[in-house]
């Protein structure tokens, strides 16, 4: 069983037609995952990926036809919150969207209407999550990762792949891998993943990977000295930024002092929460006890 | 993205909202002939987007044609916090009865615009905040049913507002609404609105920022981006979708993703290294990208040693390694490259790269070491 989602849960993949959504469709398709449809408005009627995928003009076609009830979008930013609106209003239970840049306006619309709803969004800017030899949905790539009893749940992508890569190669092995997204306006944070770690039964570790801006980690460890029980160990990207500026994810900026990584830092070790203070300590931290 | 006062200031009056009479320029003649056009006292303003100008002596009433010239030729020749004034606003000077706080921002933890009043307006709020937590009055906006009059009504309550000013203020607060929703700022202030020695309401000072993620959707207001304001390695950055931030170090870095950046950038200053600059280039980058970052790192001159750290996902090691060739091909560079690439493709990316005078570490720690050492003068 993979965090938040069945492994054989059917996938329809917003955006297939585009250069990323095919290429990660059909890498998705080579992990096991059951992507049933694909949703393009205007290329409704086509076939994808070796013929094998139909493509839908609208989400709530692709339902009817296919049974899909989660999603991962590839949309362009100037049109990916109207995807995930589209998404809701289909009421898909998973949502998941892979692309970085959506207005911020945009998004706090899309946070309000998803308020109403019980679609679970994941992202924007997310890579997705991953259960190595279960299922994939979104970008990360798979061969960095072997089955294992760690959770990994971080807010970037690739500082992600790396620190899963080194920990495999240490011999370590991710339960669940899951990425929250890079943006400011995020629709499910830390704290709702770390429950579902919580109960995993394959999940015997966590690592949270965080960064600069925004009190998701501040959350996040709150949540962990309450009610998590399992092992946990965090690391804080970003302590040399400068304050007022943005660090590539667009919600990586120190705007206040509770956003610096100095203060995220205090916060998780006055928890007792086992900080790894530079990337390269990570595997061997994850791995000794 | 924020923009100048005199920009914002000209958005202010396309919505409605009353603005001192004024114009901006960029000398003394020009400062005297709106000078002669306002026929009043003037405010000279220093146009930099930076706080405190005030405070540095780049806002100043002048109230002859000598001291225009005199304080406009002063104000020009400064620079306030590293930002040097290269535009003035000349703008009629009001009598002042009392001064407000009024913004709408977006809260980003929440996801929902804020509507903030203040009855101490003029002064620097996140001062005022500091000192007294109920100075500010905020008011959450639902962003799928927009600003309603009630709520404006219990900010102009919240300010003790004068009640013969409502309707005005209602007017002007549902105008910044407008103006917020339909340019997507990322926040609007005005910093003090004022109350006229004749009983009227004006926006002294405007703050107008622009969400960058949707100036797409704002083609008109490109014009507006102050590209001498701008750092220019950031400008060349920014035109090829790369993510730069300059430092102030001597080592050149290029990572691709923002996470991975971070903490290659917080590694190398934990060895002693100093980094040049934050250069994210994405994910999934193609030769033409990874080289047009790359040149922008060899421009600098302050660069020392240059440091490629990538870990390929979606990103390819031998489109890296093209970049990375084409590069160093098209301009003369002497200095030391420290490469590393894992990932997708990573072998045959070194392998492109082996015929070249390149320094190729197997993990992250080795490159930062062996980069640290190089900016220190210790030979290849």
């Amino acid at each position: 069983m993979s965090i938040l989602v069945k492994k054989d849960i059917a996938v329809l993949v917003q955006g297939i037609t585009g250069k990323e959504g095919s290429f990660h469709a059909q890498k998705m398709l080579s992990c096991g995952t059951r992507i049933v449809a694909g949703v393009t408005p205007g290329k409704g009627g086509d076939w994808v990926l070796d013929e094998k995928i139909p493509v839908f003009d609208t989400v709530k076609a692709a339902i009817e036809t296919t049974g899909a009830e989660a999603s991962v979008i590839f949309v362009p930013p100037d049109h990916a919150a109207d995807a995930i609106f589209e998404a809701i209003d289909a009421q898909l239970r998973f949502v998941i969207c892979v692309t970085e840049g959506i207005p911020l306006q945009d998004m706090m619309r899309v946070k309000r209407y998803l308020g109403t709803s019980e679609t679970q969004l994941i992202g924007p800017n997310s890579p997705g999550l991953l259960s190595p030899g279960k299922i994939k949905l979104g970008i990360i790539p798979a061969d960095i990762a072997k089955p294992g009893n760690i959770g990994v749940i971080s807010r970037s992508g690739t500082l992600t792949y790396e620190i899963v890569n080194a920990v495999s190669k240490a011999g370590g092995g991710i339960s669940s891998c899951i990425g929250i997204g890079g943006d400011p306006i995020l629709g499910t944070g830390y704290v709702e993943l770390l429950e579902l770690f919580e109960e995993d039964p394959e999940t015997e570790k966590i690592l949270l990977i965080g960064e600069i801006g925004g009190r998701f980690e501040e959350d996040a460890v709150r949540f962990i000295s309450q009610h998590v029980t399992k092992p946990a160990y965090a690391y804080i990207v970003g302590k040399s930024a400068p304050e007022g500026r943005r660090m590539g994810h667009a919600g990586a900026i120190i705007e206040k002092r509770a956003g610096s990584a100095a203060y995220k830092i205090e916060m998780i070790k006055n928890a007792g929460i086992r900080l790894a203070s530079s990337i390269e300590e990570i595997p061997a931290l994850l791995l000794k006890s | 993205m924020r923009i100048q006062e005199y920009q914002s200031k000209r958005i202010f009056s396309q919505y409605g909202i009353p603005i001192p009479r004024g114009r901006v320029a960029i000398n003394a003649i020009i400062a005297d002939h709106i000078y002669e056009e306002l026929k009043t006292d003037v405010v000279i303003k220093a146009q930099v987007l930076t706080g405190g100008r005030g405070k540095a002596g780049g806002i100043r009433l002048a109230k002859s044609a000598e001291q225009v010239e005199e304080i406009t030729n002063e104000i020009l020749s400064m620079t306030i916090k590293g930002y040097p004034v290269r535009k003035i606003l000349v703008e009629e000077a009001i009598k002042i009865e009392q001064e407000y706080f009024i913004a709408i921002t977006s809260d980003k933890d929440n996801g929902l615009p804020l509507l903030l009043a203040s009855k101490y307006g003029g002064v620097d709020i996140e001062e005022l905040v500091k000192g007294n937590h109920n100075a500010v009055c905020s008011i959450p906006i639902d962003p799928l049913v927009g600003m309603l009059e009630f709520q404006v009504r219990s900010a102009a309550l919240a300010i003790e507002l004068p009640k013969q000013l409502w309707v005005d203020f209602s007017r002007i607060v549902l105008c910044l609404w407008e103006l917020y929703r339909e340019n997507d700022a990322e926040s609007v202030e005005i910093n003090p609105l004022v109350i006229s020695e004749d009983n009227q309401l004006i926006a002294l000072d405007a703050k107008v920022s622009i969400d960058e993620n949707a100036i797409y959707r704002h083609p008109e207001l490109s014009e507006f981006f102050d590209l001498e304001a701008e750092d220019r390695m950031e400008y060349q950055a920014k035109k090829y979708g790369l993510s730069y931030v300059k430092l102030d170090g001597n080592i050149g870095c290029m990572v691709n993703g923002a996470g991975l950046a971070m903490a290659t950038l917080d590694l190398l200053t934990d060895c002693g290294g100093k980094p040049a600059n934050f250069l994210d280039i994405g994910g999934g980058a193609n030769a033409e990208k990874v080289a047009s970052g790359l040149k922008i790192i060899m421009d600098d001159r302050r660069v020392k040693v240059i440091l490629i750290n990538i870990f390929g996902g979606i990103t390819r090691c031998d489109e890296v390694a093209r970049g990375i060739i084409t590069a160093l091909e098209s301009k003369k560079c002497s200095l030391p490259v420290v490469v590393r690439l894992a990932g997708t493709h990573a072998a045959e990316g070194l392998a492109l790269l082996a015929s070249g005078e390149f320094i190729t570490a197997d993990n992250i720690t080795e490159a930062i070491k062996r980069s640290v050492q190089l900016a220190k003068g210790k030979k290849k």
